[in-house]
């Protein structure tokens, strides 16, 4: 035997904590049940302390830049939705103001308080979805069911105003797809109750819990330096105690007319960007319900009570073959259509024609309309803005999302950049779980909260 | 410190180091001669009028079919800059020729730096002097060609790559 431990011999010379000892290297993804998305962090270990971690990406990259080259200015929009899945209204309407910006034009008042209030119910959703995930891996399961279950909600909202839960593709160049529906406030504000009560229920559950404080204080935590030079914004920014938010610092849309606070942090460490994920969700509640109140332009669509319903509306219930008692409701459908999209298109859309798809009943009533589609939709044509170049930055859940387009003075852009709020955390990862035990790299990988579709593009 | 302030700043500093500028949509920028970037860079970052502390975002743009840029420059390394102090924003670019497709490297400046050129790297196949470890970011290290090259077909195959051993 020698001098050699049992240990030695089950597994090699050098075993052990004594100076021979030797790093073990162990993969963490690209598929891992702790893992949101898909990520491989090639990690070395001496014993169960992190001693070097490489973090490799890329493993969901769709060429979300080169495919919008290869397309009009509109097409990108549904590759937009797939980047930040969990808050894909951010990143539309990011893309849409970009443009916008390039174009020189501005969202009518309507869009803009529109696009504030989408942009806030997810947000708020991206944070719900960040924290019960962070918590279940953490073993609070329930916080995570009723996390999901307030998302839902938010979810219901979403598709009550686009249509869709995930790939709403809500957003247009100059304007919104379509307008808020009836009664949405009533709506959101069911929504926020029932998700203002699960927030409670969490906050009790988790905000003073030995476990979950165990494991998220003082981990994974990044000097307020470092932060900034890693260009890490957002709420792990906030939470190094930066109160940096570009809704405040450069106000776009209606931000600059609603009142809000920016929940800072202290230490930067894991606990606190819970703290301030769970902060910020009510500070967006408070945004929509002002945004709501101070919407302008009022409800603009026929009005149901008045048992006038819209030729639209008619028709989709017909395909859907629900027909029973359509034929009473006493309708007046004018040949042309006129005057029943017109408002609600106005509200929402911005009157340049060179940019937004005219009303239906313009299409199929006049030859002016009917030529003015056919100008935005043929190929070559659409929306052209003139050479130049454009970066415009929004906050989305992550961070700040900015998108930088050039245009060469064609109907498709010459170059789309996203940077993608989620990368810098990304790239101070090692930094941050290094030194730290292997099991820290749970919760600090939550905490950052990536999304493998904005950070792979 | 408004745009126009930056740009005149970084004009009377760097003279003929500056090789165009212009404000479109609000955007100020300048260009840069390659040389003269990392000392423009730092310029930025430290002078107390400027404090450009984060580097927001690093991209480049191939201008291969560009009207009127077909002949020049192939391609453009863009640096976002913000700055938090002073709440203000700045573009600053490179020019850099296709045949001799090298910038240096901001590392040394933001850390961050390293995985935006990296992207470069992989996207455009522009090299960064002094980078640390230049690898492909986002694909595999088998892939073959840059494919944000506008020369880069949108639909072009990429051979299958077996496991490796």
């Amino acid at each position: 035997m020698g001098g050699r431990t049992r240990r030695e011999i089950y597994l090699g010379e050098g075993s052990g904590t004594g100076s021979g000892s030797q790093h073990l290297y162990v993969n963490m993804g690209p598929s891992h049940p702790a893992m949101h998305g898909v990520i491989r962090i090639v990690a070395e270990l001496d014993g169960e302390t992190m001693v070097n971690a490489d973090v490799e990406i890329g493993y969901l990259h769709r060429a979300f830049e080169k495919e919008c080259e290869a397309g009009p200015y509109n097409n990108a929009i549904p590759y937009t939705d797939r980047l930040n899945y969990v808050s894909p209204l951010i990143n539309n309407f990011g893309y849409a103001s970009c443009v916008e910006k390039l174009l020189g034009i501005e969202a009518t008042e309507r869009c803009q308080y529109i696009r504030v209030i989408m942009s806030e119910i997810s947000r708020i959703s991206d944070h719900l979805t960040c924290i019960g995930a962070s918590a279940m891996e953490l073993g609070a399961f329930t916080v995570f069911l009723y996390m999901i279950k307030a998302r839902e909600y938010l979810w219901e909202l979403v598709e009550d105003v686009t249509g869709a839960r995930l790939t709403i593709s809500y957003a247009r160049v100059g304007g919104v797809k379509a307008d808020l529906p009836d009664g949405f406030a009533l709506k959101v504000l069911k929504a926020f109750k029932e998700t203002r009560q699960v927030l409670e229920e969490v906050d009790k559950l988790l905000t003073g819990n030995r476990i979950f404080m165990d494991r998220m204080v003082g981990v994974g935590a990044l000097s307020r330096a470092e932060t900034i030079a890693y260009a890490i914004t957002g709420p792990l920014l906030r939470a190094a105690g930066v109160s940096y938010d570009v809704r405040r610092a450069q106000p776009y849309w209606a931000y600059d007319r609603v009142e809000f606070e920016i929940p800072t942090g202290r230490n930067g460490d894991n606990y606190d960007r819970y703290l301030v994920r769970l902060a910020e969700m009510e500070q967006s509640m408070r945004i929509v319900e002002q945004a709501l109140d101070a919407l302008p332009g009022g409800p603009i669509n026929v009005d149901w009570e008045g048992r006038a319903i819209d030729p639209a509306s008619y028709v989709d219930r017909g395909k859907q073959g629900k027909t029973e008692g359509l034929l009473l409701i006493p309708i007046t459908l004018s040949p042309n259509l006129a005057g029943l999209e017109r408002p609600v298109h106005r509200a929402v859309n911005v009157a340049d024609k060179r940019v937004v798809l005219p009303p239906k009943e313009d299409t199929y009533g006049s030859i002016e309309g009917l030529m003015n589609h056919f100008m935005l939709i043929m190929d070559g044509y659409g929306i052209r803005p003139p050479k130049g170049e454009a970066y415009f930055a929004v906050e989305g859940a992550n961070g700040e999302l900015g998108f930088y387009i050039v245009s060469d003075g064609t109907d498709r852009p010459y170059r789309v950049r996203c940077r993608p709020p989620c990368l810098p955390p990304m790239a101070a990862l090692p930094r941050m779980i290094e030194g730290e035990m292997v099991a820290d790299v749970v919760p600090t990988f939550g905490s950052i909260n990536m999304i493998a579709g904005e950070l792979d593009r | 410190m408004d745009g126009q302030a930056i740009l005149l700043r970084l004009t009377s500093t760097f003279g003929p180091g500056i090789v165009e500028t212009h404000d479109h949509r609000g955007d100020h920028t300048a260009v840069v001669e390659r040389s003269m970037i990392l000392e423009a860079l730092r310029f930025c970052r430290d002078d107390p009028d400027l404090q450009f502390n984060v580097l927001m975002d690093l991209t480049a743009v191939d201008y291969l079919k560009y009207p009127e840029r077909e002949f020049g420059p192939r391609f453009e390394v863009v640096y976002h800059l913000y700055s938090l102090p002073h709440n203000h924003r700045l573009r600053l670019k490179v020019r850099v020729e296709e045949d001799d497709a090298r910038a240096p490297s901001a590392v040394p400046l933001w850390p961050i730096a390293n995985w935006f050129e990296r992207e470069i790297w992989d996207m455009f196949g522009i090299r960064f002097d002094g980078h640390p470890d230049l690898r492909r970011l986002l694909m595999y290290e088998e892939f073959q060609g840059h494919p944000l090259r506008k020369d880069y077909p949108v639909n072009k195959r990429q051979p299958l790559i077996g496991p490796r051993n």
